[in-house]
């Protein structure tokens, strides 16, 4: 009798990443079907939920008049310029309590303080601090940016390689030399997987600032629908938000591209 | 320049880690230290190079660096140290910014060490496309470009796996052939030791103590791969250190 001969069974793979392209899509293209069916045959009524191409046609609407322009530039000239505020002060700050003992055990501890603040909360303060125009609202997003991104600056300082560090002291590179040319570029993959967090927390602090006192904005145009049950036009503010996430998100990957290179 | 250790003694702690550690580095000589893992020689040789202060007794640099060195006393790194934001080029230029050297003496003496440690074709790549012994080469380029006075090896050759290590060790050894240079090199491989040390320091273990100082008159160019005269010189040194490493090995670690 011989022997069977057969192949040893396979049971590696899986538990890997693998990139698939398109199932995003397809998953919002399968979503978006299933509520033109629904809200077409009945099965969800128009209370519950809006009809994917009125909203279509109300951002039409929308873009034709001109609105959304005079909308979504102040909402994104506020994002920019508070979001730049508090993540160019949140690096800073993030750099120096990772760089120094002193600032570190001054700051961290007011930092874990404020963190947990909802910083909407805190807004009527800071209309009474810069006023109710636009200064108040930087405050804000401003606010809201920093704390994430100093808690994620100053971990992303502590994780750089020490080794790295004591090669540059025993080849005497001067200290602004190990900062910015070891320090820096080493944080810098977690600086802006921090930027990614805290850049998203911005967008819904805008919206909230914009809620409590504006005239003209992303977050002033979804509480005006709000408040008239107007479901199309709800949606249509809220898709703008969603794509600002996704432009955001998408531009923070570009940088990483670019500026991670190195990384294996 | 010379560098000379004066009753060196260290602790981490209540642990004590060298004992009474006096040694002469003369120019011109590759000094290796041995001994079993958690001796101190590391931190030996972090001393030798200032990153590190002796809880007792003196480093002393005997003598004036020459004139065109950059940085006297260089260290080679076992896990290589290189930035990996950086290019071959990049990253030994990183140690001759600081110098207020101009352009084109930069690219002198990168285009030199490149050449010299057979890197010139590979100025522009990253270290992650780089093999081992590569990265370490990128190593060695940057550590030659500072022109040292001293070179401070340690376990320079350790992550790199043995065929690596012999291609290596030649390089060196020719490196030291064409132009010899001082430098004191840590290992835990009496192979290495016997084929590159001109001065074979072996320590005990912990706290390290010098058991004795064995020297090498064989010219280094000479040393081949299965020598007789070394493989004796390298069983004796595995006879000093056989029983510490045992009693070493065998030790709880209090940390």
């Amino acid at each position: 009798m011989s022997d069977p001969v057969r192949n040893v069974p396979f049971r590696g793979g899986g538990f890997v990443a693998t990139r698939k392209r398109g199932v995003g899509l397809l998953v919002f293209i399968v979503l978006l079907l299933f509520a033109e069916w629904g809200t077409r045959t009945g099965f969800i009524s128009a209370l519950t939920l809006p009809r994917p191409t009125d909203v279509l046609l109300t951002f039409q609407e929308l873009y034709q008049s001109g609105l959304l322009f005079k909308h979504l530039v102040p909402s994104l000239s506020r994002l920019l310029i508070g979001a730049t505020m508090g993540a160019t002060l949140g690096i800073t700050i993030g750099v120096l309590i990772g760089l120094f003992s002193l600032v570190r055990a001054g700051l961290v501890p007011l930092v874990a303080a404020i963190f947990p603040i909802p910083k909407i909360a805190l807004l009527p303060l800071f209309v009474i601090w810069f006023g109710i125009d636009e200064m108040s609202k930087y405050a804000l997003i401003a606010f809201g940016t920093f704390t994430p991104t100093v808690v994620a600056t100053y971990a992303a300082v502590d994780n750089v390689d020490r080794t790295l560090i004591r090669m540059g002291q025993s080849f005497g590179l001067n200290w602004r030399s190990i900062v910015t040319k070891i320090v820096l570029p080493g944080a810098m993959p977690g600086i802006l997987s921090g930027l990614r967090i805290s850049l998203t927390i911005a967008i819904i602090l805008l919206v909230a600032a914009e809620m409590l006192g504006a005239e003209y904005g992303i977050g002033a145009y979804i509480l005006q629908a709000g408040s008239l049950y107007d479901l199309e036009r709800l949606f249509a503010g809220v898709v703008i938000l969603s794509v600002m996430g996704v432009v955001v998100s998408a531009g923070i990957a570009a940088i990483e591209r670019r500026v991670l290179r190195w990384r294996v | 320049m010379d560098l000379k250790l004066d009753s060196v003694s260290h602790s981490y702690g209540k642990t004590e880690v060298l004992r009474d550690i006096s040694l002469d580095i003369a120019s011109g000589q590759i000094v290796c230290i041995v001994g079993p893992s958690g001796c101190g020689k590391s931190t030996l040789l972090r001393m030798l190079g200032g990153l590190e202060k002796p809880g007792a007794g003196r480093v002393l640099q005997v003598g004036a660096p020459p004139a065109d060195c950059l940085n006297p006393l260089t260290f080679i790194f076992q896990d290589f140290a290189l930035l990996p934001w950086r290019s071959v080029q990049g990253n030994v230029s990183l140690v001759l910014e600081d110098n207020n050297l101009s352009t084109a003496e930069k690219q002198d003496i990168i285009g030199d060490v490149l050449m010299r440690t057979k890197l010139s074709e590979f100025a522009d790549a990253l270290p992650k496309q780089l093999s081992g012994g590569m990265k370490q080469r990128v190593a060695i380029a940057r550590a030659l470009a500072v022109n040292p006075a001293v070179m401070l090896m340690d376990e320079p050759l350790s992550a790199l796996d043995s065929q690596t290590r012999e291609l290596l060790m030649d390089d060196l050894i020719s490196l030291w052939t064409r132009q010899p240079f001082t430098a004191v090199y840590v290992t835990h491989n009496l192979a290495e030791a016997v084929r590159l040390g001109h001065k074979i320091v072996v320590l005990s273990r912990r706290p390290g103590q010098i058991r004795e100082v064995v020297e090498i008159d064989t010219p280094l160019a000479e040393r081949s791969y299965g020598d007789v005269a070394l493989e004796q010189k390298q069983q004796h040194l595995w006879g000093l250190m056989r029983d510490e490493a045992a009693a070493a090995d065998a030790e709880l670690l209090h940390v």
